[in-house]
């Protein structure tokens, strides 16, 4: 059994244009210390999935449907309190934006003594020095003195390592991290790539990242998923999709990387924009901006294997054809 | 090299935070209270030419803005001299240089209180470039001119999405018939669709209206793929310039080796990540000598004591190391 199997998860937004369905019927799994790259552009509801993962959708969202089973145990419909049990214990979130996480008038020793004891009967030494190991573990140089520091003396990349020490204090057999580099230098992002994969190897936990940037994704992810109007357009294991993507989407989107092009030629792009997920007309959602849409495509296509990957798309791009 | 379109000469620009009035108090009593002061942009020279494009690199707090900003006059040098064929850019009072700017946010550059119509004709309405009556249709050419549709004039800018607004600020800039343009990670907020289009409009704007550009940005894969020459910044000092095929298929400076290096690749599928040791230091208190020298898996006992200067390498190539020596 995987540890994590997300069945035809549904999350909607009540707004003031009406009901906005950011994720329609979303399904992976994913095994213990294996490595999920959810990829897809603004409003494509990779981040909305990865909230619906640990319960963090508040009003005026909710999780309208489909299912969330954790190591056996189903987290949709579960209680507040038994999902605080699993959120940081279990399973662990780090966020784009660090001081989302940390509280700017408190000390990092007390937010993470604070995390060590909301989940474990030890006492504040013993919390404390795992706290310290911890920060020794993400690379921060010092982790005595600096615990004692309040989050605004730490810079950008700091915080961000400190969020992660916070997020692996108890060994969480999951980590959800939504763009947890986008904001970050080239230099410093590597570095936080490079402690998140020795922590994910070390720990063996399994991480679901979620970003925009799919070479990010190329180097750190076993497998991929794209997100395309809040549903997967195509998953498979990274060589495949990244190398030959076989839905138009995934293929387009590669291609306008400028890496991919020609130097000093026109990009390819997708024309067009992401559609709102307010209009989604019938059918599928990236058929007015695909090359290869007919008449079948008013009717949605179901996410159906194809060799080893799963694709939503009645006309897949054939793997010989999809090199770019 | 041609002669430079636009130039910067050993520019520098510092600034400084002034004592707030406790702080002066507490200095009158003794405390030990300084100034502090960023040198944000230190001794940088080098020219764009007619019709090239240029890409500025650098993490956060390198001084790439700012040297954008001294480069179409928002800042004035500390030190040295920016000039647009030959004419001090800062001098104002007289001419503007023909040179815009396109900013980052494309939410934060536009008034919000602006319809798209006067945002974008308010510039050539002032300067005399058409009369009020023309307004419009002036407007209307320049909004088709960058993919959108005439009638969006009458819009609001938060009725656009985010690629949108950043060709209404492509519109903006070059209602004002500019010849060269700084686009400071004017693409760095789009989603990769949206960015190929963008990037796809700058190339096209720059072969029909001849366009010079100077492109900053932190993505080196945008900068690789629109630029003929890069110039890499560390810590408010140039590292390096090169053409972009010799920079990116040899980097001579260790901060560009190690940058490069760094740059996630599609091709380059479970790497085992190696950083870069350190952070990028304080520009308040940035390292003596090479600024790089903490970091430099190469650094002697030179690089600590002597800043390396910008030296010629080979033909159109210059980099700052002791290492050429």
């Amino acid at each position: 059994m995987s540890l994590l199997e997300v069945a035809d998860l549904q999350t909607e937004f009540a707004t003031r244009d009406g009901v906005l369905r950011a994720v329609q019927g979303v399904s992976f799994s994913l095994d213990r210390g294996q490595v999920l790259g959810l990829v897809g552009e603004s409003g494509s509801g990779k981040s909305v999935t990865g909230f619906s993962i640990l319960g963090l959708i508040d009003p005026p969202g909710r999780i309208a449907g489909g299912s969330v089973k954790f190591d056996g145990q189903e987290l949709v419909g579960a209680s507040e309190e038994r999902l605080r049990a699993l959120r940081g214990k279990r399973i662990a979130m780090i966020f784009q934006d660090p001081m989302m996480t940390l509280n700017p008038v408190l000390s990092v020793e007390t937010q993470m003594v604070e995390t060590v004891l909301a989940h474990e009967k030890v006492g504040r030494e013993a919390a404390r020095a795992r706290a310290i190991d911890a920060l020794g573990r993400v690379g921060i140089a010092a982790p005595e003195s600096r615990l004692k520091q309040y989050p605004h003396q730490f810079s950008g990349g700091m915080r961000q390592r400190v969020a992660i020490a916070i997020a692996l204090l108890h060994r969480p057999g999951l980590i959800v991290a939504d763009e947890p580099t986008t904001a970050l230098d080239v230099t410093v992002q590597g570095q936080i790539l490079y402690e998140m994969q020795k922590l994910v190897r070390e720990v063996g936990s399994a991480l679901i990242w979620i970003t925009h940037d799919l070479a990010v994704i190329a180097g750190l992810a076993d497998r991929v998923a794209v997100m395309y109007g809040g549903r997967i357009v195509e998953e498979g294991a990274v060589e495949d999709v990244l190398d030959a993507p076989a839905h138009p989407y995934s293929r387009g989107l590669l291609d306008s990387v400028p890496a991919n092009n020609a130097g000093g030629r026109r990009l390819n792009q997708i024309p067009g924009m992401t559609p709102s997920a307010l209009k989604l007309a019938p059918g599928c959602a990236f058929r007015e901006r695909c090359c290869y849409a007919a008449a079948s495509c008013g009717r949605m296509p179901e996410l159906l294997a194809h060799g080893a990957r799963r694709v939503r798309c009645h006309f897949p791009l054939p793997a010989a054809a999809a090199t770019a | 090299m041609p002669e430079a379109l636009l130039e910067f000469r050993a520019v520098s620009k510092r600034f400084v935070k002034r004592l707030d009035i406790v702080e002066r108090l507490a200095k009158k009593l003794g405390a030990q209270v300084a100034e502090h002061t960023v040198h944000a942009v230190e001794g940088v020279s080098f020219g764009v030419a007619q019709g090239e494009v240029v890409g500025l690199v650098g993490e956060s707090g390198c001084g790439k803005s700012t040297l954008g900003r001294l480069g179409c006059g928002l800042h004035a040098p500390s030190e040295g001299d920016v000039l647009y064929r030959g004419i001090s850019v800062a001098a104002g009072g007289g001419r503007r240089p023909p040179i815009q700017m396109i900013f980052q946010d494309p939410f934060a550059s536009l008034n919000p209180r602006m319809r798209i119509g006067e945002i974008v004709g308010e510039a050539p309405r002032v300067h005399g470039l058409v009369g009020k009556r023309e307004v419009g249709d002036y407007v209307a050419d320049l909004l088709k001119r960058v993919g959108l549709e005439a009638g969006y004039a009458r819009r609001y800018p938060h009725q656009f999405s985010g690629g949108q607004r950043a060709r209404i600020g492509i519109a903006r800039a070059l209602a004002v018939k500019p010849e060269f343009l700084i686009c400071d990670e004017a693409v760095a907020a789009l989603d990769v669709s949206i960015q190929a289009q963008v990037l796809n409009l700058f190339m096209d704007l720059r072969e029909s209206l001849g366009l010079t550009y100077l492109f900053i940005s932190h993505d080196l894969g945008v900068v690789r793929h629109l630029s003929n020459r890069v110039v890499v910044m560390y810590l408010g000092r140039v590292v390096e310039i090169a053409a972009t095929e010799e920079l990116f298929d040899a980097p001579n400076h260790p901060y560009t080796q190690a940058l490069l290096a760094e740059v996630p690749r599609i091709d380059r599928k479970r790497r085992s990540f190696v950083p870069i040791e350190g952070e990028i230091p304080s520009p308040l208190a940035p390292p003596p000598g090479c600024h790089f020298h903490p970091r430099c898996p190469r650094a002697m006992g030179r690089c600590a004591a002597e800043a390396p200067a910008l030296r010629e390498i080979a033909p159109g190539r210059w980099s700052a190391c002791h290492l050429n020596d």
